[in-house]
Order: C-alpha cells, then structure tokens, then sequence
C-alpha cells in the first residue's frame, strides 16, 4: 500500500536508475518503519517465550548433582516407560486427529452450505462447548461413559447389549473425550475456508458436466484443503500437550506426555529431568508442523498448476 | 483468651514452653503476619478450624493461608530465591527429600515440644503433623460382608473376582501393600524388598481395571462403582461411607503414611513460624484434628487430652489400637529409593 504511494511520488522522474535506487531506498526505509513497529511485539516474543525456551533447554543439560550431562534424555531410552508415553502421545494425537477430521469435515461442509442465518444458529452450538472447562465436561463424559454410566446403562436396558462396554477408563474414553473438546478447533478454520471457495468455480464446473461428486472431489475438496490441514495442525499439536482429559478417562492406563512431565518434576530434583521431556515434546512438535508446511507447501503447489 | 487457654493447658508437659513464647509474642505482635500452605479442601478447612485458627488468636498475630502441590512448589520458592510461605505440609518422603535437598530451615526443639511424636518423624528440619492411611476399601453390594480383607484377598483374583483399582500416583504406597499382599508381616515390610514388591505388582496389573492419580478419582471410581475393590485414603473411604456408599474398610493391613511441616529456607518470619508450629503439634491442638477430619494426629499425646469422644477414638487411624494393625511408611526409606522404584514401577504398570 504505502510501497505503491511511494513508487508515485517518484513517478515524475524521468531517469530509471535514480527511480530504483529511491525506490530502493523507500523500501529500506519502510522495512524500518515495519521492524520499528513489530518490535515491542518481537521483543515480548522474545523475552518470554525465546528466553525461557532457551532457559528450559539450558537447564535440561544439568543432571541431580548440577553436572553437564546428558542423563535427562539418557533416561528415555533407559526407562522403558517414557517411550511408550512417548508413542501413547501420538497414538491418541492422530486418532482423536482423525476422528475430528471424519466428524468436523462433513459439519463444516454442510454449514458452508446452509443460508447465512442457520448456519450463524450451528455455529453458536460448535462454539458453545468451548464455555464450558474442560475439566467439568472431562466429567460429563465420565458420567455418560463409564460403566454404570448413562450409555451403559440404556443399551443394557435395551437389551443391546449384555456386559457394559469399556468406554472410559481406557484409550477409547480418552479419544471421545479429547474429541469433543478438539472438534471446534478443527470446524472454525475449516469452515472459514470453505466459505471463502468461490462458488462460481463449481457452477462452472456442473457447467462443463461434472456430476455433483467430481465437482466436490475434483474442486471444492482442493480447495478446502488448505483450512483443512490448519485445522488438523492445530488440532494434532493441542493433542499432544494434552492434560486433564487423558488423567481423567484413562484410568492411569493412558499415560501423556504432558501428564509424564508433571510426575518427572515433582520425582526429580532438578528441573532438567522435566525440562528435558518440554524439550523433546517441542523438538518433535516443530518438526511436525515442518513437516504439514512442506507437504501443505507440495499440496498447494500441486492445486495451483491444476489449474 | 491466651492467658485461660495456658492456665487450662499448665499441666500438659511442654504446654508452659509454648504459653511462655505466647506471652512474649503478644504485645510485639499484633501486626505479624505468616502464610501457611497446605493441600486445600476439607482437609484445610479441617486444620483452619483446628489449628490455624487457635494459634492465630492465641499468639495474636494474623495467619494467611495459601494450597500447595507438594515438594516442587518450595523447591521452586526456595531455589528460585522467592520464598512466600513460612510454613508448608508435605508428604513425609517429601520432607525427607526436600531435607536431603537442603530446601528447609532448622527447627529449634527447644521451642517445638517433640514428645508424643514418633521418632521416625521428628528430625533436624521436619516434624510430622498428620497421619493419612491406605486401606483396602470394597462394595458391599458385590461382597455383601465377605469382601476382601487383606491384600492377599485383593491379589486372589479367583476367590474375589471383581473389578480393582490401585494407585498409580503413589508408587510408595502401591509397593508396600504389594509387600503386605505377599504374606509378609506388617512389621517386617520396611525396608522393602522392591524388586519383590514388584513381582507382586506384576502379578495383579493385569487385573487392574484402573491405576488412580488422586484421592477424588479413587473415590469417584469406587462410588459409581466402576470397580469393586480399591486401595484409598481413609479419609475418602469415610466420606464415601458417610455419603451413604455401600462400602466397608478397616485398618487391618492399612499403610500409615505421614504429612509433615516444615519452614522453608528463606522464610522471613521464621522466628514466629517455629512458635507457630509448635503450637499446631502440640497436643491440644492435635487433639482437635481428628473432630473436623479423619486425619488422625501425629502427636499420641492428643489422645488423653480428654478433647476426642472415646467412641470417635476407634475411627482414627493414628489411635493406638489402630496403629498397631498398620504399617508406618518409613520416609527415609523412600528419599533414598524412591526414584528408582517409581520409574521401574512405572515401566511395569505402563507395559
């Protein structure tokens, strides 16, 4: 915007390279103005998540008797527990990932589609849940689940079934409860992304002949692509730091990282012990969201030249 | 009010210490002000009434009250050069850890009166002030009075089928009634023999249906009845009988384990914490303990101050008769062993 003024109020001279070098000094100076203003921002960043970031790192390279060692990730390996913790974390992190994606696509597509108005009334109940704690709704499913819990209960009842379903206390209560909890993190973006599809892309598409299924595959599904998977990458990294609901409906049989963390630094004297399992969660997490960059970069790439 | 309480008090050994410390204390005092942290719940509210209050009035200063999540909190106050309590519960193991660890300020016997409290339990730096017991709780509704009595029972999945719960959280408490669960007598289970207890663990794991992580889960599970036995505080296994639960318990082959006070290093009113703690472990005070909560006291001594109905005596887990039937977690055991244990217990149950 203030690029294109600035490139105006050269446009009278008549000698090019002058034109550039100003434009070029323009740029530099606007680039400044820009640093000067993100940088309380930056340095807030900075200051409370790089420091102490850093610090955590720091610390976790100091063993019990606040020697440099590397006795806290020797550990990992040592103790047969912390790497199933370690792959229980991601275990209940894709599951509940994919739950939401085979429950939250379908809801956002049919809000995407519904008039203005309704979809406004479906939204307000995809948000409602989020004011309600998650420690009391954690709860809620517990009563709804367990044994002698409302589910069980009717389908005895019913005759369904004869012996109550395992449903909480296990890994399938802690998928449904982090589910429910996860879901809206999922619809919002994607929703917001499926309304922003031009609808004139699949008019033109049934235009041409394509049924209704090769226009959704072959248009609308691309293009929901992309809010699709920042939805699965903030429902994926929310997974693995999760707390409450894995403590609760686990019945101590689903073990966490984050819930690992918590028992390590009160176990142990020295920070390292926990810092160093923070380090790792957030080594591991940032190669992820890596990883979904380069293969959402690959993806949008590839819709782009479809076209 | 401090005068009538210390002439009532005189005849209490030790009592004359603290009503003289008392009357120093008072004129000075008015503005004092010391925090104390505990656990919160009903367990606060319980030493509030009992303890806090009391002293408050008595040594007429004011007695602020903050929760604590246990040995990582003064840890973190103490070596991050933020201390904000004067004094704070822990476990016992946590004291005897955070000892180790040089986080608390020496305590001055002279102005503490230790008599009445267990040896094992007075030390240069910490001194017991409670008793929580594990016990083998079961439905009733299941068992009808034939439930399980002793670990042994709990671990014979043919005799008593059902579904169990044990405590994941607390390794300690897990591994000593894995130890009782093998037959060994309750006097002989310390120091314990842990590659055995967990021999003993890894017999049962497959029958646990739930590993608890707090005492509110472990109630929760046994009141909906999403298993039939468990290992509990009886401080929830009296709620869960008082709200009507059909459950029963006893002491029989309960672990003791002990809650303690400490001053953490750096506490600024450290002077007036130590009266103040000698105030809570002395044996009037412990005395009112057991009439709010099921927490029974450290200091025997509270039971023949006369304050505690004989027919509430039998409830109490730190009451002569019952400590006889229980093991005494022994703290010092567990700061030297209880990381070990816990992670090899942890692999085990994790499997």
């Amino acid at each position: 915007m203030s690029l294109a003024s600035a490139s105006l109020s050269h446009a009278g001279r008549p000698d090019g390279a002058l034109n550039a070098d100003a434009l070029r000094a323009d740029a530099r100076r606007e680039s400044r103005g820009l640093l000067a203003l993100l940088s309380p921002g930056l340095l807030l960043v900075f200051a409370v998540i790089i420091v102490p970031i850093g610090w955590l790192f720091w610390l976790s390279l100091f063993d019990e008797a606040g020697q440099l060692s590397a006795a806290n990730y020797a550990r990992f390996f040592e103790q047969a527990s912390y790497i199933k913790t370690f792959v229980t974390t991601f275990k209940v992190a894709f599951v509940v990932t994919g739950a939401c994606v085979l429950l939250g696509y379908p809801l956002a597509y049919m809000l995407s589609q519904l008039p203005r108005r309704a979809a406004g009334v479906c939204l307000i109940f995809v948000i409602l849940p989020f004011w309600t704690s998650v420690l009391v709704r954690t709860y809620a499913w517990l009563v709804i689940l367990q044994r002698k819990g409302l589910v069980n209960t009717w389908l005895i009842d019913l005759g369904v079934i004869g012996q109550p379903l395992p449903l909480a206390n296990n890994f399938a209560g802690v998928v449904i409860g982090m589910t429910h909890i996860m879901l809206p993190f999922l619809v919002l973006p994607l929703y917001a992304s499926m309304k922003s599809i031009d609808t004139d892309c699949l008019r033109a598409g049934m235009n041409l002949g394509a049924s209704p299924a090769a226009t959704f595959r072959q248009i609308f599904l691309p293009l929901s692509l992309p809010g699709l998977a920042s939805g699965v990458v903030i429902v994926f990294v929310l997974c693995l730091g999760f707390f409450v609901t894995p403590a609760l409906m686990g019945g101590g049989k689903v073990i966490m990282w984050a819930m690992r963390m918590e028992q390590t630094t009160s176990l142990y004297s020295n920070w390292g012990a926990g810092a160093a399992l923070g380090v790792v969660l957030l080594g591991v997490t940032l190669a992820l969201l890596g990883l979904f960059q380069w293969l959402l970069g690959a993806r949008a790439t590839g819709v782009w030249s479809q076209r | 009010m401090t005068k009538r309480l210390c002439i009532h008090g005189m005849g209490i050994h030790g009592m004359a210490v603290a009503c003289l410390l008392a009357a120093v204390a008072v004129p000075a005092s008015a503005a004092d002000t010391i925090t104390v942290a505990s656990w919160g719940g009903t367990y606060q509210e319980a030493q509030t009434k009992a303890f806090f209050d009391p002293t408050a009035k008595e040594l007429g200063i004011t007695i602020k009250q903050d929760t604590t999540n246990g040995l990582d909190d003064v840890r973190l106050q103490v070596t991050g050069n933020a201390v904000k309590w004067d004094i704070t519960e822990l476990g016992a193991d946590e004291c005897a850890r955070g000892s180790k660890e040089g986080l608390f300020e020496k305590l001055d016997y002279n102005v503490i009166d230790k008599s009445g409290i267990n040896p094992k339990l007075v030390h240069d730096d910490w001194v017991g002030i409670s008793y929580t017991s594990v016990v083998l709780i079961y439905r009733t509704d299941v068992f009808g009075d034939k439930g399980p009595k002793t670990w042994a029972d709990f671990w014979n999945v043919e005799k008593f089928p059902g579904r169990r719960a044990l405590s994941g959280s607390q390794a300690t408490e897990t591994l000593s009634v894995a130890a009782l669960a093998k037959g060994i007598p309750i006097d002989k289970v310390y120091p314990v023999d842990i590659d055995g207890a967990l021999q003993s663990v890894d017999k049962i794991r497959g029958h646990i249906d739930a590993w608890w992580t707090s005492g509110a889960q472990a109630m929760q599970l046994v009141k909906d009845g999403e298993v039939d036995m468990a290992s509990i505080w009886n401080g929830r296994a009296g709620t869960l009988k008082k709200e009507g639960a059909p459950v029963s318990f006893s002491f029989d082959q309960g672990v003791l384990t002990a809650d303690c006070m400490v001053i953490p290093k750096g506490s600024k009113n450290k002077d007036i914490a130590m009266k103040v703690l000698a105030r809570f472990v002395s044996p009037d005070l412990q005395a009112n303990l057991p009439l709010y909560v099921d927490n029974g006291p450290a200091n025997e001594k509270a039971f023949e101050t006369g304050k505690i109905p004989p027919e509430r005596i039998k409830d109490i887990n730190s009451a002569p008769e019952n400590v006889k039937k229980q093991v005494l977690q022994d703290p010092e055991f567990w700061r030297d062993t209880l990381v070990e244990a816990t992670e090899k217990f942890n692999n085990l149950i994790q499997q």
